[in-house]
């Protein structure tokens, strides 16, 4: 049963205390970020987080890890991330951002500081909108960047909490526990829905059947996707995913538009095996 | 005419409430102690002799030893029939003391199981395992994830699990011919939708029925091993019972079937809610955000639970709309 244990990983009530606090400084559900819009990541005397509002240790040494040493950066509030209060599934744990507030979006980088793997996908938006949603494995209670590298060649930093129970890296995927990957490998389902009464602009979801193996589960090597690019009709690159190992199993991701592009769509990618996905998005 | 109407409405009502309340004892709550790990278990009589032993209507947590689960039993000349252990070792062994000092320590002929779920069956080490009785399916269920359940309620609920360890089922309940409990008869029927097998038990006499995991009343639903649509027909087959008193696992025990109602109302606006996002390319980010409508907001376990219910089910929804694989 992939959702077996959920019953017994329900929240507590300390859990749930912390989880609140936190989401009032984050921005999970209730909250609105309370920061100003783009707060300069100074170096404050005696502050090892190099100025981190979630006050995680970690940072500085992500930063070293996943940007040049001379990158601008802020951390920045408009960038909205969407996060449960509690990761109930931490083999999906469901995240949305949009950093359409900041304008036109070179590149995003999503980063979790406390995964054993911490980069979780790269997405440059070409003429997709700089949101995206999608899921990912989580190995416990952790902070969550969305790094956006705006117009003005500065990286744009929103963040979350989540809680979590964890587990999520270092356990199989229901698919790789029971073996039946195999038989779908790479095949895609998807959709693209107008624009309709919840928004104003087109949103196509593709899922793609992949285990997505992180590494981490002892004797399963890391295979997982690690391109995706759509194309409209005319071939016409619409937008570029780059997923990494902690992205869920069957990754189901929505892309945005604010113009329907011109149907029908192709993703075209490959895993980190060589394996194509090639498929085609009618509906 | 119509205010007249009106009035006579309202008398009717009010005088059914009335004869509700008078065959409807106030249910004893328990007093958990977390310093002595005392669950505070109280046993309340209910109709055709029957006890009820009260869970919490909240979600687990260590202040209540995550002791949410109405458990009972009933005893005759010759025995104690018991209905589920509850959550722990500690639970299964306070819920003996306390039905030995009603009983006066007659023998434990028989204990049930109403489904899979952890506080259905952890309390089962206090018991005779000659006498731990469940379905087929469920004893399998349990197997299957007996050792996830424990870590993760030690990780919850801390000291209250002490030397909790799962102790399976040794008798297979046949429903069709589970007849009586000693003296008493009853109707067992195994439905599914909460969980794969969910077995109620129903006295005919009486019309009280343990409705187990298929009803929750004043409590959001627990769905890891839900399916929606099955569960909405099994409580429809509930409620062409007629019971006079139900006995929810969660919740409070209540009168008629508006307990039953009242899940269906919320299972059938979840499933709706959930079918229509889909349809419409929601995330389940948003889905989450947008919670459940005003009526459903003041039950227990709300939002918490809820989250989870579209955690585990929403993706199934997705899952048909986008066509699968």
């Amino acid at each position: 049963m992939k959702y077996g244990c959920s019953i017994t990983r329900m929240n507590s009530i300390w859990g749930r205390a912390l989880c609140v606090a936190v989401a009032l400084l984050a921005g999970n559900f209730f909250a609105t970020p309370v920061q100003a819009a783009a707060a300069e990541m100074g170096a404050v005397k005696g502050d090892l987080t190099g100025g981190d509002p979630l006050g995680s240790m970690q940072w500085p040494d992500m930063k070293g890890q996943f940007f040049d040493a001379n990158a601008a950066m802020v951390f920045d509030a408009r960038i909205k991330v969407t996060v449960p209060l509690f990761a109930e599934d931490a083999m999906n744990v469901p995240v949305s951002f949009d950093a359409s507030a900041i304008g036109k979006v070179k590149k995003i980088v999503v980063l979790v500081d406390r995964n054993p793997i911490r980069k979780v996908l790269e997405f440059i938006p070409e003429q997709a909108r700089p949101a995206l949603n999608f899921r990912f494995k989580l190995e416990q209670a952790s902070p969550i960047r969305v790094a956006a590298l705006g117009q003005d060649n500065v990286w744009h930093v929103g963040y979350a909490f989540i809680e979590a129970s964890g587990g999520g890296c270092t356990v199989p995927g229901a698919t790789r526990a029971d073996g039946t990957w195999t038989q779908t490998l790479n095949k895609v389902a998807g959709k693209m829905f107008d624009a309709n009464q919840l928004r104003d602009d087109a949103r196509l979801r593709v899922q793609v059947s992949h285990p997505m193996d992180t590494g981490l589960v002892a004797g399963v090597p890391a295979f997982y996707i690690e391109e995706m690019i759509l194309q409209d009709k005319n071939k016409q690159v619409l937008a570029r995913l780059y997923p990494f190992e902690p992205v869920s199993e069957n990754p189901l991701f929505s892309f945005d538009f604010d113009k329907k592009p011109v149907g029908p769509i192709s993703l075209v990618g490959r895993d980190n095996n060589g394996n194509r996905i090639d498929a085609k998005v009618t509906q | 005419m119509k205010l007249k109407c009106l009035i006579a409405t309202a008398l009717i009502t009010a005088t059914a409430a009335g004869q509700a309340r008078a065959e409807l004892p106030n249910v004893a709550q328990p007093t958990p102690d977390k310093a002595t790990l005392n669950y505070g278990l109280k046993a309340t009589k209910l109709a055709g002799g029957w006890y009820v032993i009260a869970g919490a209507n909240d979600d687990f947590s260590q202040a209540n030893g995550c002791n949410i689960i109405n458990t009972g039993f009933y005893v005759d000349d010759a025995g104690v029939y018991v209905i589920n252990t509850g959550t722990s070792r500690l639970y299964g062994e306070q819920q003996r003391a306390l039905i030995d000092s009603i009983s006066k320590g007659k023998p434990i002929k028989q204990v049930v199981a109403l489904n899979l779920h952890p506080d259905y069956f952890l309390g089962n080490q206090a018991y005779p395992k000659e006498a731990l009785a469940a379905t087929k399916v469920t004893i399998q269920g349990v197997k299957a994830e007996a050792a996830l359940y424990e870590t993760n309620l030690y990780r919850l609920c801390g000291d209250w699990m002490k030397a909790t360890e799962s102790a399976f089922s040794t008798q297979t309940i046949v429903p069709a011919s589970l007849k009586r409990f000693g003296s008493k008869s009853i109707e067992a029927i195994e439905l599914k939708g909460h969980t794969d097998s969910d077995l109620v038990l129903f006295d005919p006499e009486s019309r009280v029925m343990w409705a187990g995991g298929l009803v929750f009343y004043k409590r959001i639903v627990t769905t890891p091993h839900a399916k929606l649509k099955p569960w909405i027909e099994s409580l429809k087959t509930l409620q062409a019972m007629k019971p006079k008193v139900v006995v929810p696992s969660h919740g409070p025990v209540s009168w008629g079937s508006e307990a039953i109602e009242q899940t269906l109302d919320y299972l059938n606006w979840l499933d709706k809610r959930l079918a229509e996002a889909a349809e419409m390319g929601e995330e389940i980010n948003d889905v989450m955000k947008k919670g459940a409508p005003e009526r459903f907001r003041n039950f227990a376990a709300y939002p918490a639970e809820f989250y989870r219910n579209v955690t585990n089910l929403y993706p199934v929804y997705e899952k048909e709309t986008l066509g699968g694989f």
